[in-house]
């Protein structure tokens, strides 16, 4: 028998007994990486919480879990929150939904036509360049100071790394994969169906994940530049007012928001992506 | 029946790759290609398969003349090549997806079974070894039945066993369908382990320079003294390829020859 065949046997044979086995393995892996990944935070807050209560500072500016807590079932209470979240959340949805759809649109089509990518990629390199909250001013004179301003900027701030990502995700495709659907003489609409979507698809989910997280340090440039609600106008706010829980507590709810948009992204993905076999990919039984 | 009429081709840098290749293979026929490198044996396989076109020359097949691929020509690349997102069975069954389900299901499983991989057809291609891969990329390739089957350096990444394994396994699902096979290679004892005919090829410009026809019967035993002959006689004919020194001793010419394939 042939080394290659035993090794195939030796395979199918240690398949099925493992499963139950590495099910508890990962779940204790799991929890393992949860509570790592909380150790630092959660020890630091406990920390100053303590030092607080020890009277070792007064806590004034910079508030303890305690305070920023407060302030959180405050603002709840009062159900400011719930309306300054949705605010925020609305504005990221809208500028990421257009800032994908013509990062994407674009960057398929500069990726796939030289023609194209000459017309317009030099341009969009060189608005690239610019700042973008540099197009504040520009917005406010040709928007307005309500929210088409707030998303129009947004989405320039998602369609940058959108349309990068998008772009040198099809200029990288692997040509020997594209060989072999041209040996197996897939037209043009096919080829991008079963050969370039697929293969640009990890790519691209990075670039969205990018984009995202431009979307929400743009939002609060948006929500800076005059609002009545909104998690950024919360920011100012606090400051305005001279309360730094406000504030605290404002950036927390956006690094869960941030957090969650990521997660969703990364998690609606997940299930595409399970074939990947790259460095960063989940680690998988040798 | 697989006809090439002085094909040659010239890149735009002005290296010319291939001048004046006339040949014909019958169908059925297995022909191995070698060389040493930089001899245009690759680019001649690409300019069959349509991959690449000639700059002059044609390539025809039962008639048709060759441009693009073809539907009756399969390709095997050094490289198994498989689609990382698509499971082994899907792989194998990349080149039906215009058949019914049913037919596809049906053949996929057997050409699975084929080439000994049955109990892997639901997993990922990075779970596969080497071997494995490439045993894929092969089944992948015979599923569609093609005429002509090229394969280009199949089994140069291989190990030295997982090599013999593989190459006594393309003959085993050869002789299903009896394709042509046009085997690219730089492997002299996979050559003659293959093919009926072994072409030496000579560089710049590269073209067909010597052909030695390896009719020993098969199933072909390796430790033969028939086989050693036909080798003895591929290895002085490369390197008179080479312009090399052809001495007497037999050992010499083989090892002089082996580093110039490989270098």
């Amino acid at each position: 028998m042939s080394s290659v065949e035993m090794s195939v046997e030796a395979k199918s044979t240690a398949a099925p007994g493992r499963s139950v086995i590495t099910r508890s393995a990962n779940a204790v892996a799991t929890l393992e990486r949860l509570l790592l990944s909380l150790a630092l935070p959660v020890g630091l807050a406990v920390a100053w919480e303590l030092a607080v209560r020890a009277g070792l500072s007064d806590g004034r500016l910079v508030p303890p879990p305690s305070r920023i807590f407060q302030e959180f079932a405050e603002l709840w209470r009062a159900g400011e929150l719930s309306r300054h979240v949705v605010a925020t959340l609305l504005r990221v949805a809208v500028g990421f939904g257009f800032g994908t759809v013509a990062g994407t649109l674009l960057g398929a089509l500069a990726g796939y036509s030289s023609l194209t990518r000459r017309l317009i990629d030099p341009t969009l390199q060189g608005l690239r360049a610019v700042p973008s909250i540099a197009w504040i001013p520009l917005f406010i004179l040709w928007l307005g100071i309500f929210e088409t301003s707030k998303v129009a900027l947004i989405a320039v701030g998602v369609f940058f790394p959108v349309y990068l990502g998008t772009m040198g995700a099809i200029l990288s495709v692997d040509r020997k994969i594209v060989e072999v659907g041209r040996v197996f003489r897939l037209s043009g609409f096919a080829m991008v169906r079963r050969i370039l979507l697929p293969a640009v698809l990890p790519t691209y989910v990075w670039s969205l994940r990018a984009g995202l997280g431009l979307g929400w340090m743009f939002v609060i440039a948006a929500e800076f530049m005059g609002a009545s609600e909104g998690l950024g106008y919360l920011l100012i706010d606090g400051q305005q007012l001279g309360k730094p829980a406000e504030i605290v507590a404002a950036i927390l709810a956006f690094a869960v928001l941030g957090k969650l948009s990521d997660a969703l992204v990364a998690g609606a993905a997940a299930p595409f992506l399970r074939w990947e076999d790259a460095f960063g990919a989940p680690q998988r039984e040798a | 029946m697989l006809a090439l009429d002085h094909v040659g081709k010239t890149y735009p840098n002005g290296v010319r790759a291939l001048e004046g290749v006339t040949l014909t293979v019958a169908p059925g026929e297995i022909v191995a290609i070698v060389g040493g490198s930089g001899c245009g044996k690759s680019t001649l396989l690409r300019a069959v398969s349509g991959l690449d076109r000639p700059t002059t020359g044609t390539v025809m097949l039962d008639g048709d003349a060759i441009t693009a691929p073809h539907e009756k020509i399969g390709m095997v690349f050094q490289e198994p090549r498989l689609l990382p997102w698509l499971s082994v069975a899907h792989n194998v069954g990349f080149g039906l997806e215009d058949r019914p389900k049913p037919e596809r299901n049906t053949r996929v499983k057997a050409q699975l079974d084929r080439v000994g991989l049955t109990e892997k057809a639901m997993v990922w291609p990075r779970e596969l070894s080497g071997g494995q891969a490439q045993r894929v990329a092969i089944a992948r390739a015979f599923v569609t039945r093609p005429a002509v089957l090229l394969l280009d350096e199949p089994f140069s990444a291989l190990d030295a066993f997982t090599r013999v394994d593989l190459q006594d396994h393309l003959l085993d699902v050869w002789a299903d369908t009896k394709p042509t096979l046009v085997i690219v290679t730089h492997d002299v004892d996979e050559a003659i382990v293959l093919a009926d005919r072994v072409i030496v090829m000579r560089s710049r410009p590269g073209r067909l320079y010597e052909e030695i026809v390896t009719d020993l019967a098969r199933p072909r035993d390796r430790q033969s003294a028939a086989f050693d002959f036909a080798k003895r006689r591929v290895l002085a004919a490369l390197d008179r390829s080479l312009d090399r020194q052809v001495t007497n001793d037999g050992a010499e010419t083989r090892t002089s020859a082996g580093a110039a394939l490989w270098w």
